[in-house]
C-alpha cells in the first residue's frame, strides 16, 4: 500500500508536446510509471515517448482509462489545465508548473473542494510510491521501497531528505512535493490523514518552510488525530521578514509564519525537529524510537 | 512588485475609488505650482518612496524634516519638497541607509472626521481574498492585530464574484459606520475588491481610510502591490515598476533567471531550489556563521547563470567565502561541475569557495572539480560544507 498513486495509476501527461513535458513523461516511463498518453490542443493523432496525443482529457480518459495526471502547461493555462482534469474525473492530479497567478488557484480551489479529485501543487516535484509510479520530476533512483511517508513545500530539500532516510535504510512509502505557492490543492493536514490511513506507512517526516500557518495546523492535527511518529524540519529561520524566499509563498509577514513559531508548535504537538537540514533522516529515526519507548 | 503611492491612487482613481486630489511634483517649483493648482489653503507634502512608515520617518541628513509634512502656502510646499527630494529618508523600513526621495505628492488637505484601515490580502487560510477592516485606522495593523484582535474585521470573497453588498453591511455595523457612509462603503468597499482582482494585486492598503465631515469615505494614503506571477497579462502595469527602489543586485539577478535576496552577513551561497538554498542559510548560522544571501540558480545552472551567480555573490564587499550547495538531480552532478569550473575560472575568485555537490554522478562531479581547479574545497555532507565555510570565513 501507499498513498494517491501505486502500480496500478494509469498517468496522462497534459503539456506531453512540450520539451520539457516531453523530457519527464520519458523519465517517469524509465522509472516505471504507467504513462499511458498526452494531452495537447490541436495535437491528437501526434504521438510522444510512443504514447498517443489527444485533445481534450475527456477523450484521453475515454480511450486510456487514466485516473492520474501530470501537468506541464506554461503558467497562464495551469489553472484551465487543472479544471479541465477535474472535469474529466481524473483521480489525481499533480501540477509541477511553477508561476500560476494567486487569484487562478483561489478560483480552482472552491471547484476542486467540491470535486472527487486531489491536486498536488501547484509549483511541486510531484508524487512518487518508490519502485511503482513516479509522476513529477523528481530523480526516481534516490528513492527505496519502504514506510516512511514523506511530505514537504520545496523540491530539492524534499530530494536531500530522501537521500538521507535512503541513505540510513529508511525506505518511502509515498513522498509527496506539496508546492511552494500561497494556495496549493492538498494540505499537510490532508497528507497526514492519509499518511495516518495508510496500512504501508510507519512513520512521517513533515518538511516546512517559513511562511503562512500550515505547520502550525498540521501540529495541532497530529496530536489529536496522528499515532505514528512524526519527524519535521521547518526551513527558513535565517529568512529576514517581509522578504519572499524564492517560494511565492516562503514569505514572513506581520509576523505571522516565522519559523520559531512553527517550530515552537510541532514541539508542543510531539513532533520531533531537526535542528540541521543535515539531520532529517536522523530526526524520523529518533521519532520512531521515541514512539516504541 | 510594488508601486508608489501616487501611482496607486490613479489605479483608485481610474476604478472609481475616491482619493483626494493630488498633483506629482519633483522640483520645488512644481510643489509650489502644484499646491497654487491645487487651490489651498491646506495640503500636504508626502515624500514618495515605496517604503512604509513616512510619516513618522525623518531625512538621514535633516532629522527635523519628516516623510510627510502639512503645508499652508506656496512656498512652504516649496521649502518641504526642496528639503526632501534627493535625500534619503530614512523609516522603520527602509534600513539605516534610507531610501532617496525623487518624487512628492502634493495633494490637497481634507475634512477628516474618523480614521479607519482597509486592506485586501489573498488569505492562505480561506484560499481566497480577503477583505480586511479596522476601526483604528493610521496604525501599523500588525501592531492592532497583535493588541486588540478583537478590533480586526474580515470578509472573504470570491474572485469572480466580488464582495457582497451583505459583507459592507456586517463591516459597516463593526466600523460604527451609519447613514450616508453606509451608500459611500458600499461603492468603495466593493470597487476596491473588484480592483484588486482586475490588477491581481496582492495587497492593497488604504491606511487611514478617512471619513470625512460630510460622512464620504476617501483613501488617504495607498499601498498596493502586484503578484509578479499574474504580470504577464497586466503589460501595462510594468511601466509602473521603479527600479530606483529595489536592491540593485536583486535587478541583476532577476534579469538571469536567478531567484537573490541579499542579507547582512559574510558567508555567500548558491544553491539549487529555494527550499534548499533557505536550509542552506540556516546551515550556515546554525555553525556559527552569517549568511550574505539568498540565491537560488533553479534546477536548470548553466554556465552563463552560475558565472552571473558568482559575479552577483562577489560584487557583496562583505563576502569573505562561498559556499556552492547542489543537489544534483535531473540535473547531472558532471554538468554542474563543468559549469562551476568554467564560471570559477573566468570569474576570478578572491576568497575561498566550498562545494558540496549529492545527487546523480557525483563521484565523476567530484573528480572534475578536484581535477580543473585546485583552489576548490570539496566537502562531503551538509555538516562538513557548513564547517568548512564557516571556518574558511573566519
Amino acid at each position: 500500500m501507499s498513498i494517491l498513486v501505486n502500480r496500478d495509476t494509469r498517468v496522462i501527461c497534459q503539456g506531453i508536446t512540450g520539451k520539457v513535458g516531453e523530457f519527464h513523461t520519458r523519465g517517469c516511463l524509465e522509472y516505471g510509471t504507467k504513462m499511458v498518453g498526452g494531452v495537447t490542443p490541436g495535437k491528437a493523432g501526434e504521438s510522444v515517448a510512443g504514447l498517443p496525443v489527444f485533445d481534450t482529457i475527456s477523450e484521453a480518459f475515454e480511450k486510456t482509462g487514466a485516473n492520474a495526471s501530470m501537468i506541464f502547461v506554461p503558467p497562464a493555462f495551469a489553472a484551465d489545465a487543472i479544471l479541465e482534469a477535474i472535469d474529466a474525473g481524473i483521480q489525481v492530479i499533480c501540477a509541477i508548473t511553477e508561476g500560476v497567478p494567486v487569484l487562478d488557484m483561489a478560483r480552482v480551489y472552491p471547484i476542486l473542494k467540491q470535486s472527487k479529485s486531489v491536486l498536488i501543487g501547484p509549483n511541486c516535484p510531484g508524487v512518487i510510491t518508490p519502485e511503482e509510479c513516479k509522476i513529477g520530476i523528481m530523480p526516481g533512483y534516490i528513492h527505496k521501497k519502504g514506510a516512511v511517508g514523506v511530505m514537504s513545500r520545496s523540491g530539492t530539500l524534499t530530494y536531500e531528505a530522501v537521500w538521507q532516510l535512503t541513505t540510513l535504510g529508511l525506505g518511502q512509502s509515498t513522498c509527496v512535493g506539496l508546492g511552494g505557492d500561497p494556495i496549493v490543492g492538498t494540505s499537510q493536514v490532508d497528507l497526514l490523514a492519509m499518511f495516518e490511513k495508510d496500512p504501508a506507512t510507519e512513520a512521517i517526516l513533515l518538511i516546512g518552510e517559513i511562511g503562512g500557518t500550515a505547520e502550525e495546523e498540521a501540529a495541532a492535527f497530529a496530536k489529536q488525530h496522528v499515532t505514528k511518529p512524526v519527524a519535521a524540519f521547518i526551513a527558513g529561520r535565517t529568512a529576514p521578514p517581509g522578504k519572499r524566499m524564492g517560494h511565492a509563498g516562503a514569505i514572513i509577514s506581520g509576523g505571522k509564519g516565522t519559523a520559531a513559531d512553527k517550530i515552537a508548535a510541532l514541539e508542543a504537538a510531539g513532533i520531533e525537529v531537526a535542528e540541521s537540514p543535515a539531520d532529517m533522516g536522523e530526526a524520523v529515526k529518533r521519532a520512531i524510537a521515541k514512539k516504541r519507548r | 512588485m510594488k508601486i508608489h503611492e501616487f501611482q496607486a491612487k490613479q489605479i483608485l482613481r481610474q476604478a472609481g475609488v475616491a482619493v483626494p486630489r493630488s498633483i506629482v511634483a519633483r522640483s520645488s517649483d512644481e510643489a509650489a505650482k502644484a499646491y497654487r493648482d491645487l487651490g489651498g489653503p491646506l495640503a500636504v507634502v508626502k515624500a514618495q518612496i515605496h517604503a512604509g512608515g513616512r510619516g513618522k520617518g525623518a531625512l538621514k541628513t535633516n532629522p527635523q524634516q519628516r516623510g510627510v509634512q502639512l503645508v499652508r502656502s506656496a512656498e512652504e510646499a516649496a521649502r518641504v519638497a526642496g528639503n526632501l527630494l534627493g535625500q534619503p529618508l530614512v523609516t522603520l523600513q527602509t534600513g539605516p541607509e534610507g531610501q532617496t526621495v525623487r518624487q512628492v505628492l502634493v495633494e490637497e488637505g481634507c475634512d477628516i472626521a474618523r480614521e479607519l484601515y482597509l486592506g485586501i490580502v489573498v488569505d492562505r487560510a480561506s484560499r481566497s481574498p480577503v477583505l480586511i477592516a479596522s476601526p483604528s485606522g493610521g496604525m501599523n495593523i500588525e501592531v492592532v492585530a497583535a493588541k486588540t484582535p478583537e478590533l480586526i474585521f474580515t470578509e472573504p470573497f470570491h474572485p469572480d464574484s466580488g464582495l457582497q453588498s451583505y459583507q459592507v453591511r456586517k463591516l459597516c455595523k463593526n466600523l460604527n459606520l451609519t447613514g450616508a457612509s453606509v451608500r459611500s462603503a458600499d461603492k468603495f468597499m466593493r470597487d476596491l475588491c473588484r480592483l484588486f482582482v482586475a490588477h491581481d494585486c496582492s495587497l492593497v492598503e488604504i491606511n487611514p481610510l478617512v471619513v470625512t465631515g460630510k460622512g464620504e469615505l476617501l483613501a488617504l494614503d495607498a499601498k498596493m502591490s502586484f503578484d509578479d506571477n499574474a504580470l504577464f497579462r497586466h503589460k501595462e502595469l510594468g511601466q509602473l515598476r521603479d527600479v530606483d527602489e529595489e536592491e540593485p543586485t536583486e535587478v541583476r539577478a532577476a534579469a538571469a533567471g536567478l531567484s537573490y535576496v541579499k542579507l547582512d552577513g559574510n558567508i555567500a551561497c548558491l544553491v539549487n531550489g529555494a527550499g534548499l538554498a533557505m536550509s542552506t542559510m540556516d546551515l550556515i548560522k546554525l555553525h556559527g556563521g552569517e549568511p550574505a544571501n539568498f540565491l537560488d540558480v533553479g534546477g536548470g545552472a548553466n554556465v552563463e547563470q552560475v558565472t552571473e551567480a558568482f559575479r552577483i555573490l562577489l560584487s557583496d564587499k562583505n563576502v569573505k567565502a562561498v559556499l556552492v550547495n547542489i543537489f544534483g538531480g535531473i540535473m547531472r552532478c558532471t554538468t554542474i561541475a563543468t559549469a562551476l569550473v568554467e564560471a570559477y575560472t573566468s570569474v576570478g575568485f578572491d576568497v575561498p569557495l566550498v562545494v558540496r555537490l549529492e545527487g546523480t554522478e557525483v563521484a565523476e562531479g567530484r573528480r572534475i572539480l578536484k581535477e580543473s581547479v585546485a583552489n576548490i574545497v570539496s566537502a562531503e555532507g551538509l555538516t562538513d560544507a557548513a564547517k568548512k565555510v564557516v571556518a574558511a570565513a573566519a
